[in-house]
Order: structure tokens, then sequence, then C-alpha cells
């Protein structure tokens, strides 16, 4: 199968205090396109470094991150810019809905970026997906948490990315919430056959991924297929 | 693999329908920080359309101004030749003499100092005489009457048909003055006028030896090119005679030139109370961008481009910039109606009020480009805000830390502005940098003192101090604090407006010092050389002390090392005016030699008068020591040399020189003389100056008292009208204030919660906030204070020669004032955190 992101011997050094602190260690691997991967590992193992550096919203201190055939090494962050509005989405733990947009606006957003035109039926349809079709005009801070999350994947999916990186998609929402919000992710990305990368904590949502990348120190420490996948 | 890299552009509609969305929820937020510059642009727009309106009415009211199509002036009797001359010239001609003289009210016993006018013609040819009854103005000529100035009808109680004495004559008041051509309220309080017929000024008695009349000739001329041939025919031969030219375009040149620099000062004022608000606006937008970090960086991760989003939040500041300067001129417009009443005292023309549309559009552009450039260098900032603060709440990117060549280019943008802008107002290199540098040097010392004090209250504030203290102080210095911002915004109008009132003080304490127990408070002068010993005499007998007496002698200059007045036509000033020059033995403490030797004494006759001159005299009439200047005492030529230069101290209430001659030359020359007492009281001062007026007509009295009151007078309408102005940065300042208090708004709340939730009382949230105010008043307004305690000493050591002691108990309640108002709006601007459950405001807070 096709790879859709290359990382390859990437580390990430930060300046702090005078010294140098490498937050991740010469990493490597591939993945291949529609495949779901998690990554996981404690607080401070470089995961979420991992993932701003393979989404492109940060330039690794050494090493080489291809997405979709594109290498961002070079790239200006204006031209990452670019890439990420072509090829991928994002889902955050803390929504990261625009609190002056409504839930419709929200989603509308990545397609208007792009200068596209007649845009508002796909995206009443992508908020009747995640079962909101009645509160597109509503502000985010008139929505629950899990209504923002659902605004939040409805918007991830509205520009058809090659790539969606979810990170803690469920770390600010309770366990039933979160169960839907999950069930709402898979069945989403199965019809859009996004390729999917997981950033979390839960082993129990990572565990429902094609492959678990584990993490510790800024090195990788296990690449492994979960059983039941 | 391919590299396929995907271009991609957001179109400029978009731009601006993103900008729209974003300002949803805090329109009114960014409408409040624009409002800083509101009164700025409102005072500018009204001085301007005030400055447009007055140049009209100017232009419409010239020859109402000067009441004539020419005036010819002299300060020394015409020659009969001349006179004869015009005599012949222009359509229809007026004449009039002007003079100081006493004049003295029958009724009531009052006398004073007023400026006489002896009128004889159809003058004004344009305008009028405005008199009650309006009918007094011509018949006034027809018998021995006077149109007296209204002030001076208030002041000593007289009626229309009363009886005042002027010289050896009694005039019968026929009607109140109320406007002479050319007139203004201040002129008319300082100098107030009498006319009276020409033909009985001979009878008066007054023109004697040392009279400093003016001699004016108004003429009509029915053809404006005639007007023009006299002109160019006769301003030579005129001027040689010392006689002055003046036209109505030369008027209307000359009273332009003198509200230019009253636009320049308002304008500059104004222009300070934009400043005081660009450096709001500065602030405000920062902590507004701030607050926008999350959303910036999340549109980011979708694919905005860096400009892109800078373009977001610029088109938001330049629309709402926009707003702000068209609520601005609507306000300015307003204003300048109240701009002619505030100023009533010194307009010569009747000012006619209409909508500049000139003025609205410097309006509009001005708070654009201020709003815009003052806001450019937080805006700038949102290009290097990173997408990884999405993910990330704590990023600090490395990017952030480098220096922004463009942030460069707009600081330096800004200083251009400011000095481009105060050029435009004042027209000179000089004056413009003086400006700048003299608001920078304000801002700088202000920006260090709060840095400082930040720096002190951080070092060593103890440990003891209970939480509520150490909070309160701790509020100073947080991040994203406002105490910089705000102490330069309220300390600068607190130092303009503490500055105002400490020289108006000077001013005034300068003048009330110089009446000092030991000084003279009363001036008698043309005291003739027969009527010397006589005067002397009254003043023994209402047991007032003779504490100056000097002789004035008036003369010309004929020549200087040898060369006559239309020979040197460098030195025209020279020759041109009368001097008054006086004659002594010992120089008098006032006087100090600087250079050469002062001989007190000739002793022959054919000795060497050497003589001694100011020396700023001496160099505005280019001589130097041992020059040889002859001059003319009344048609007798007297040869002299520069013997000595002096430093004068004219601030001394004492009768000082330009030219000083030695004893032993002068005794037998035409002469006046000036004495100086001391009254103990007003009641003394009004019986002493009648019974002088009474006896001898001819003299005149200056009542210190009277110049005290008038002066005080003054200064107040000057300081009314300055007040008015500083009005703009004193409520621009507070403005500031509101604005950072509520845009610090999301702060508090976080911590108000935070304490809340931990179990602190409103009670005790309130001390928090009230000792943070009131430290940041405390801050503000002395830094203020210092800023105008430092200026006023060095106008006072360095201007005004005078000492300085800044009034205690003034300066107490101005400073108490500023920081109790600091303190009430900071916590009445932050009552709404306190008065709301904890859960309701996060929630609200949270989008």
């Amino acid at each position: 199968m096709e790879s859709i992101l290359n990382i390859r011997n990437v580390s990430k050094i930060y300046q702090s205090a005078g010294r140098e602190l490498t937050v991740l260690n010469n990493v490597n691997f591939s993945i291949d396109a529609g495949s779901t991967v998690a990554i996981t590992g404690p607080s401070g193992s470089g995961k979420t470094t991992l993932l701003g550096l393979c989404a492109g919203l940060d330039r690794a201190s050494t090493g080489s991150v291809e997405l979709n055939g594109v290498v961002l090494d070079k790239l200006s962050e204006d031209e990452r810019a670019a890439v990420r509005n072509q090829y991928v989405g994002f889902i955050f733990q803390n929504f990261q809905l625009l609190p002056t947009l409504t839930a419709l606006e929200n989603v509308m957003v990545p397609l208007e970026l792009r200068g596209a035109k007649n845009i508002k039926s796909h995206a009443l349809e992508l908020l009747d997906k995640v079962g909101l079709a009645d509160r597109g005009h509503h502000y985010p801070v008139q929505l629950s948490g899990g209504e923002q999350q659902r605004v939040s994947l409805a918007r991830a999916f509205s520009n058809k990315p090659a790539l969606l990186f979810a990170d803690e998609p469920t770390g600010n929402l309770d366990a039933e919430t979160s169960e839907k919000i999950i069930k709402l992710l898979f069945d989403l990305n199965k019809d859009a056959g996004t390729t999917l990368v997981i950033v979390t904590h839960d082993p129990d949502l990572a565990a429902r991924t094609n492959r678990v990348i584990k993490m510790k120190g800024g090195l990788i420490i296990a690449d492994e297929n979960p059983s039941y996948a | 693999m391919l590299n396929k890299l995907p271009k991609q552009s957001v179109p400029v509609s978009w731009l601006f329908k993103m900008a729209w969305r974003d300002s949803r929820k805090n329109r009114s937020r960014l409408l409040l920080f624009i409002s800083s510059i509101i009164l700025g642009i409102a005072a500018l727009v009204a001085v301007y359309s005030f400055k447009d309106n007055l140049q009209n009415d100017i232009d419409r009211q010239a020859k109402e101004l000067t009441g004539a199509d020419l005036i010819v002036e002299s300060r020394k009797a015409v020659s009969k030749k001349t006179q004869q001359m015009l005599k012949t010239m222009g359509n229809d001609r007026a004449s009039e003499s002007t003079f100081g003289s006493m004049v003295y009210f029958i009724k009531s016993g009052g006398s004073r100092l007023v400026q006489m006018k002896a009128l004889e013609g159809n003058y004004p040819f344009y305008g009028s005489i405005e008199t009650t009854p309006a009918s007094a103005a011509k018949t006034f000529f027809n018998g021995r009457d006077a149109l007296v100035d209204k002030t001076l009808m208030l002041q000593f109680n007289a009626k229309t048909g009363d009886s005042i004495s002027i010289g050896d004559l009694t005039f019968k008041i026929a009607g109140v003055l109320d406007k002479a051509p050319g007139q203004t309220g201040i002129s008319s309080s300082v100098a107030p006028i009498i006319y009276i017929p020409l033909k009985y000024l001979d009878k008066t008695g007054l023109i004697k030896t040392g009279s400093r009349i003016n001699y004016k000739y108004y003429y009509k001329f029915s053809n404006p090119n005639e007007l023009e041939a006299v002109i160019k025919q006769l301003q030579p031969k005129l001027e040689k005679e010392g006689l002055d030219l003046d036209t109505v375009a030369e008027r209307k040149e000359q009273t332009g030139r003198s509200f230019r620099d009253l636009n320049r000062f308002l304008a500059l004022t104004g222009f300070i109370a934009l400043l005081l608000g660009c450096v709001g606006v500065g602030s405000a937008i920062h902590v507004y961008i701030q607050e926008k970090l999350s959303a910036i960086a999340t549109l980011r991760c979708m694919g905005l481009k860096s400009w892109d989003a800078f373009l977001i939040y610029l088109i938001q500041v330049a629309f709402i910039g926009v707003i702000a300067a068209v609520i601005g001129s609507i306000l300015g417009t307003l204003i300048q109606f109240l701009l002619p009443i505030v100023l009533k005292d010194f307009l010569p023309v009747e000012i006619t009020m209409q909508v500049s549309w000139s003025a609205i559009g410097q309006g509009l552009l001005l708070g654009l480009v201020i709003s815009v450039l003052f806001a450019l260098p937080s805006l700038l900032s949102v290009r290097r805000i990173s997408p990884l603060n999405a993910i990330r709440a704590t990023f600090e990117s490395n990017t952030s830390k480098k220096i922004d060549l463009l942030k460069g280019v707009v600081y330096l943008l800004m200083v251009v502005f400011i000095v481009g802008f105060t050029y435009l107002q004042m027209q000179g290199w000089v004056q413009t940098i003086a400006f700048t540098v003299g608001i920078l040097i304000a801002f700088l010392l202000l920006m260090a003192f709060s840095s400082i004090l930040m720096f002190l209250v951080r070092k060593l504030m103890p440990a003891s101090l209970s939480y509520l203290w150490r909070q309160g102080f701790a509020n100073l210095y947080r991040p994203n604090n406002q105490t910089l911002m705000l102490t330069v915004s309220i300390g600068l109008s607190t130092a303009f407006i503490c500055t105002l009132y400490f020289v108006q003080g000077i001013l005034i304490n300068r003048v009330t010092l110089s009446s000092g127990a030991s000084q003279p408070n009363m001036v008698l002068f043309d005291i003739q050389n027969t009527q010397k010993a006589a005067v002397t005499d009254v003043a023994k007998s209402f047991k007032l002390p003779l504490m100056n007496q000097v002789p004035v002698i008036t003369m010309r200059i004929e020549e200087i090392n040898g060369k006559k007045a239309g020979v040197d036509s460098t030195n025209k000033r020279a020759f041109r005016n009368e001097i008054r020059a006086t004659y002594q033995d010992t120089l008098t403490a006032a006087e100090k030699i600087v250079d050469g030797k002062w001989i007190g004494k000739v002793v022959n006759a054919n000795d060497v008068v050497y003589i001694s001159l100011d020396q700023n005299f001496a160099k505005s009439i280019k001589v130097k020591l041992n020059d040889k200047i002859v001059f003319n005492v009344q048609g007798m030529l007297l040869p002299t040399v520069v013997g000595s230069l002096r430093e004068v101290n004219w601030s001394r209430m004492q009768t000082n020189f330009r030219v000083v001659f030695p004893s032993g030359v002068l005794e037998q020359a035409p002469q006046f003389h000036v004495l100086m007492t001391r009254v103990p009281n007003s009641e003394t001062s009004a019986n002493f100056q009648g019974s002088v007026v009474r006896k001898f007509p001819n003299i005149s009295v200056i009542d210190l008292g009277l110049v005290l009151k008038l002066l005080d007078e003054l200064l107040g309408k000057i300081s009314f009208v300055i007040q008015f102005m500083a009005g703009f940065s004193m409520v621009t300042g507070w403005i500031v204030l509101v604005s950072a208090v509520l845009t610090s708004k999301n702060q508090r709340i976080k911590e108000s919660i935070l304490l809340r939730t931990m179990g602190a009382s409103r009670k005790q949230i309130l001390a928090i906030n009230a000792i943070e105010y009131f430290f940041l008043g405390l801050f503000a307004a002395a830094a203020g204070l210092i800023l105008a305690i430092s200026g006023s000493w060095a106008l006072a050591k360095f201007s005004f020669d005078a000492t300085f002691i800044p009034p205690l108990l003034p300066t107490f309640l101005l400073f108490s004032s500023v920081v109790l108002l600091i303190v009430i709006t900071g916590i009445l601007s932050s009552r709404s955190i306190l008065n709301k459950p904890p859960l309701q405001i996060l929630r609200n807070e949270g989008n």
C-alpha cells in the first residue's frame, strides 16, 4: 500500500534556558493511506510534538517529513498552510471552534479558505451527518462540549482531507459522550476513506486503530498492530 | 514520489467576510478601544473648522477690521507739507489722534488711564462704531461729547449723560461704546477706549512734551486702482518721513497671522489628545490580539496564510478607525460651535460657523491613518502566530523572538507621522523638532518612571504584607499589565493640566511680588518740569513715599558712526522710533555693566559724552562699544560715544531705560518726569489719583493693583481656552483608563473566578482591585506631577526669571482628584465581574 506520511530521521530540539532540550530523537515511520494510527505515550513523551511535525504545523530540527507526496522540510510557513488546507484535517482536544462563527460557518471555513463556492449545502450535509442539522446557526457558546466536538468533526471532514489528525479528541469529554464521538469519528473516516492519526492517552481508543505507535522520552518504543483491530 | 505543492489563494471578499464575522462579539469592545481617538479627532476637526471659518470671516470682514481702504500712521506730528498731501488723498478721509490719558468720572470721583481717540471725519467707512444708543456714534461729533467704553461705564457706574473730565475740558457721555473697528474683548478690558471729537483735543491741554501720540489718517477709495497707484507713488515718500501705510490686505494678512499662531496652538493641544488616544489604541489592540491567539492559530491550522490572518485584523481596525473618525468628525463639527464662545474675547471679527468639509475630510483621513498606524505593531505580530498554539496553549514560538524588521519600519513611520503632522501645523523645523522632542522626552520620562516604579515594587515589596496587598501590588507588574500605558496617558494629561495651573500661578506671583511691601505700586508719568514740585507736594500731603523720580527726554538717533538714516538702509530700526532716555550719575539696582565703563558725570561742556546702552537694544540697532551716535534732542544734535553696555532687569518695578546719559548734559533739554510711589490701599489710591487728575490733567497714573487685576482676568481667559483644549487630553486619558480596565477584564475574570472558587469574598476581590488602582493612580499622578513641577520650575527659572514653589494645597487637591478618579473608574469598570456568579462568567468568558 502507498505511504501517505513518511517520517525519516526526525528530531526536534528546543532551546530552553540556554540549553538544548531534545523532544523527539531520530524518529522514523511511515503511514499507509487509508489506515488508522494511534500515537500513545505518557505526558512529555513527544507525541503532540510529533503530531505537530506530521501535520506541518512546525518544522523538524533535523530529518524529513513527507505528507501526501509533498516534502515539507523546505517549505515556508505559508506553503505548509496551503498543504494543510488541501490535504489535512484537524480535531483538537479543546475543540478549537472559532467563537465568533456559528456552527455552520465553522464547518464552511476550510472550504472558504480554498475559495470554493456553493459550499453551504455540503456543510449542512456534514452537520446532518453529525446530528446537528438544526443547530447550524448556533454559536459555540450555545453548544455543549459533545456538540462542539461534533461540529469540530464536521469541520475536519469538510475539505475531504487525505489525512486527519486528532489530538486527544475525547480528552475533554465524559465517557458516554466520548464513546459517541469516537463512533462518529470512525464512521465518518470509513465513509471518507481518510487516513486517521490519533494522539491519545486512552488505550481503548488506541486499540480501535490498525496500528499503535508508543512513545517515551522522544523515542518510538513500540510500533504494533492491536490484536483485535 | 512527485512533490505536488498545492496553490491556494483566499479571495479578498472572504477576508472582509471573516473580519466581519470575527468582530461579532467584540464590536463594542473595539469601538471602546478606538473611542480613545474620537476626542482627539473631534478636537482637531473643531480647530480646523474654526480656522477655516475664521479665515473666511476675516476675508469677508477685512474692511470692517480697518474701517478704511488705507490707513497712514505716524508716531510723531506730521510736517505741514505732508499734511497738505494727506489732505488731498482719497474720496473720503478722516483723522484720529490716539494717546494714553487719564479720565476723571465726576459723579463717582473715579479716574483711570484710558486709550483716548480724538476723531474727525466719517470714520469708519466700512462697518461701524457700535454704541448704545446707536445714534451716538454720529451725534457725538456735534457737541463736546464722548463715547465711553462699556467696561469703564460699568467700573465707574456711569450713565449716558454723565460728565467726565479729560484734561482741562469736561465732556458729556453721549453713549456707551460697545465695539470699535478691529477691537477685541481683551483689548477693550486692557486699554478701554474713549472717543472725543478731534476739534477739542488742543483745548484739553493734554498735548505736552513727551506726549506719546499716534496720528492716524483714514482714507476711502472708490476706485481700487487709484488706491494701488497712490500706494505705489506715496509709500517711499511717506516711509522716509517715518509714516506707515496699512491697507486692508495687510491687515487681513496680519490678523490671519496672529490667529495662525492661536490655531497652531489649538491644533497641537488637540494632537496631544490624539497621541494619548493612540497610545491607548496601540495597547488595547495588543491585548485584543493576544486574546485572539487561539482563534488565529486554529485558522492557521486550517490553512490560513500569515498575511491573510494579518489582513483580517487590519480590515477590522481600519473599519473601526473609520467609524471613530466619523464620530470624531461629527463631534468636532459640533464642538466648533463652542470655540467662538470660548475665544470670544480674542476675536476681532464676528464668526459665522459653518460645516467645513475640508476639516471633516482631514479628520476622517487622520482617524484612519492614526488608528491603523498605532495598531500595526500588534497587528504585524499576527503574522507570527504559529498554528502550534492551537494544540499547545503555552507554545512559545522561536520565531516570535526574532526581531521583526517591519515593526521597526512601522515605529519609524510613527515618528515620521508625528514630525510630519507637527510640521504641517508649525510650518517651521525648529518648532517642529522642539515639539516632537518635547513630547518624546515626556513620553520617555513617563515610561522610565513607570518602569522604575514597577521594578521597585517588585523588588521591595515586603513578603510580610497581607495577601490582599501583595496581590494588589503584583497586579501592577503581571504579564500584559497596562501600568506603563496608563502611567503615560494619565501622567501626560495630569502634567499638562498641572503645568498650566502652575504657570498661571508663576505669572500672577511675579506681578504680586513686584508689588510687595517695599516695592512701588503706582506710577505717575508725563509730569512736566513745572509740575514736578507740585506733584511731589500732593504725594507728600497723602503721606506717600517718593520711591523713584526720574527725568525722561524724548530723542531720535540722527546718525550712527557717521551714517544717517537715508544712507544706512540696513539699520532702519535704529532711526525709525523715538527713544525715551534719562540721565543719572549712578546706576540703579536693576542695572549691571557687562561691557565698558560707566561714567556718571560730564564735567566740562566739551568733554566726550559717554552713554550707556541696554545690551539687547545695542544688538538690535547694531551698535558696539565705542561706536559714535548722534542724537537729535528736540532739534538739537548731540554727539555721543557708547561707553558701556548694561544688563537691565526689566522685571523690576521701576523705570528702566535703553539709553542712559551721564548727568551734566541733558538737564536743560525739554523733558518730563516719572514718579513712583506706594499707596497703602485702594481708597488712598482712588483719592490720590483723583487729586492728581484734577490738578494736573495731563499726568497719567498707572495703578499696579488694577494692572494685577487685569492680568489675572487676562490669564483667566487665556487659561480657560487652554484648559478647554487640555480637557480633551484629560477626557482621553480617562477613556484610555476605562478601555484599559475593560481590556484586561478577561484576565481579571480568570483571577476573580479562581479567587472566588478558593473562597475569596467579594469584598476581598474589591480590595485587591482598589489597591491596584490606587497605586496605579498614585504612580501616574505622581509621574505627571513631577513632570509638571520640573517643567514649571524650568519655565520659572529660564523664561520668567522667577522662583517657583508649588502651591501645596492646590497641588495636593489636584493630585488626590486624579488618584480618586482612577480608583473610582477602575472599581466601577470591574464591578460587573464581581456581581456575577463565577459559573456564569466562566461560560460567557470561554467564548
